[in-house]
């Protein structure tokens, strides 16, 4: 397949852009017309922490799926995904700092320590935080391309404490968490398996090299 | 697999400068977004929600007021039956009410066995008429950390105790929920909790004057996703002790499991009394956030209960006996 044209590419950013917005819109039009039921902060917190986990998964995709097809343009709309998991992971944040605990700094470094499943959704986010900082072109230059990725991989870290973070939260019936944690499971394994294989594809060589030298 | 093993990043990757939204449209863009979504909350918390008026249900008769009741605002009914954990239905709390809609109540018997004069079943109907039917404004908090204000309409937990006739040896009863999974979608679930659900009190506590059966909220006879046709309702614990769609009373002599101690122990003991110094593993249960309120309020010994309860636990290490 022919890759798709630039201007195709740059066209479709607005779209994906304004959908990515969709959640964060209904949640606000909903917050207006008392559509968020009789606990519109849960609602809220419920909502934004799915989709920080929904984003992580599919900015995770975008490389398989990539590789796999021939959807090679599919890159250049990751990292407007990763900044919109990190957009859903702060609103998180947000929420539980100010409208859980209203910016009461010992009350929160008392949930920090004390509590699981709060230490793994601060780490979640704390893990995205020098990613989304790093994400401009300026620092992929700076850095460099391979000291860049290498510390783009903390991506893997903080979508597996995001799925620790729901799986600690959950009282009982652990089939969402679980779901997404199956998911991120096969997006990992994805990679795994290519490391291998990119591994043992290199010794091959290294092992041939001589005796075609 | 296409696996090229790159040196650098290549050109591809990077977005080119001209990218469709800056960096900074996009930081503005979720500062307004995340502004606009926390005024739309301030909304609907200081403007929001009037108690709407229910049409369905029928009226209960013959109600009289209790001066066990609290004088603070209730919840309104919309909140009250849209909120709402009822893990047979869904673990969801904005669904039970929606899939509890054709759940059967009639006919209805509720068995009575154990250490008792003699078995029996009882007809929901005549256990309507045990005791006169009372209107009791109760606090309700949830072990999650919410709370609500609820017209609860029943009658003392004790005259059912005492149609029951259990032995004087009898230190507890044990209740039980219907098992209908035919009706409750979750019981067909495994993974979700151990069907049926099961709670149980100490006798001083069930026969303590607090504690109702509930048969109607709001006057009206009790909606199907509160628990009809007959729940349990002891304001001073935590919500899930106030177990739904009872079939059974069992007294015994010893301390009956309980649903959600048995899935987890640490978590939820048998008493389970509403203790603002004792932490959930997971969770604060020093505030709460009252239904429709914005701010978190501080949660109350035995939620306020105290001085009518307090006596029941005299000389018990509430940290232990969780």
């Amino acid at each position: 397949m022919r890759p798709l044209p630039d201007k195709f590419v740059r066209a479709l950013k607005a779209p994906v852009f304004l959908l990515c917005l969709g959640p964060a819109f209904v949640l606000t039009w909903k917050g207006f017309h008392g559509g968020l039921g009789a606990n519109p902060i849960d609602v809220i917190t419920r909502t934004t922490g799915r989709w920080t986990l929904t984003f992580l998964l599919i900015t995770l995709s975008v490389t398989p799926v990539r590789k796999l097809s021939s959807l090679t343009w599919l890159i250049r709309f990751r990292r407007m995904l990763g900044m919109f998991a990190f957009f859903y992971g702060s609103l998180h944040l947000m929420t539980y700092v100010w409208l859980d605990k209203f910016f009461d700094v010992h009350a929160m470094l008392h949930d920090i320590a004390k509590r699981r499943f709060i230490t793994a959704g601060m780490t979640a986010w704390a893990l995205m935080l020098p990613l989304a900082l790093t994400s401009t072109t300026g620092w992929i230059r700076r850095l460099g391309g391979k000291r860049w990725q290498k510390l783009h991989r903390l991506i893997y870290f903080s979508a597996a404490a995001g799925v620790v973070h729901f799986i600690w939260l959950v009282k009982a019936d652990l089939r969402r968490p679980l779901t997404y944690g199956a998911i991120l499971a096969v997006l990992l394994a994805y990679r795994l398996i290519a490391w291998l294989v990119a591994l043992f594809r290199t010794r091959r060589a290294a092992v041939r090299e001589p005796v075609q030298a | 697999m296409l696996i090229k093993k790159s040196s650098d990043i290549s050109s591809s990757e990077i977005t080119p400068k001209s990218a469709y939204l800056s960096r900074r449209k996009f930081i503005s863009g979720a500062v307004a977004a995340g502004a606009a979504l926390a005024g739309g909350v301030y909304l609907r918390e200081h403007v929001g929600s009037s108690n709407t008026v229910h049409a369905s249900g029928a009226k209960l008769s013959g109600i009289v007021k209790s001066p066990l009741s609290t004088s603070e605002t209730p919840t309104s009914f919309k909140d009250i039956t849209n909120y709402n954990n009822y893990y047979e239905f869904s673990t969801d709390k904005y669904e039970p009410n929606g899939l509890a809609k054709n759940f059967r109540t009639r006919p209805w018997t509720v068995a009575i066995d154990g250490m008792v004069k003699r078995p029996k079943k009882l007809d929901i109907d005549s256990i309507m008429k045990l005791a006169p039917l009372e209107e009791r404004i109760y606090r309700h908090r949830c072990v999650e950390g919410w709370s609500m204000v609820i017209p609860w309409v029943g009658f003392p937990l004790s005259a059912l105790i005492k149609a029951a006739e259990p032995l004087a040896g009898a230190k507890f009863v044990a209740f039980q929920t219907v098992l209908a999974p035919d009706q409750m979608p979750n019981q067909k679930e495994s993974g979700v909790l151990d069907w049926p659900y099961v709670e149980g009190l100490r006798m001083d506590e069930a026969m303590h004057p607090l504690a109702i059966m509930a048969v109607g909220l709001y006057d009206e006879v009790l909606p199907n996703v509160d628990g009809a046709p007959l729940r349990l309702v002891v304001p001073w614990k935590y919500g899930f002790k106030g177990i739904k769609a009872i079939v059974k009373l069992s007294f015994t002599d010893s301390m009956p499991p309980t649903t959600w101690n048995r899935m987890a122990p640490d978590e939820y003991g048998f008493y389970s009394n509403v203790n603002p110094q004792k932490d959930h593993p997971r969770w604060s249960q020093a505030n709460e956030r009252r239904i429709g309120e914005f701010r978190k309020r501080p949660t109350l010994m035995f939620n306020g209960y105290a001085d009518q309860v307090g006596s029941l636990y005299s000389g018990m290490d509430l940290q232990k006996n969780y």
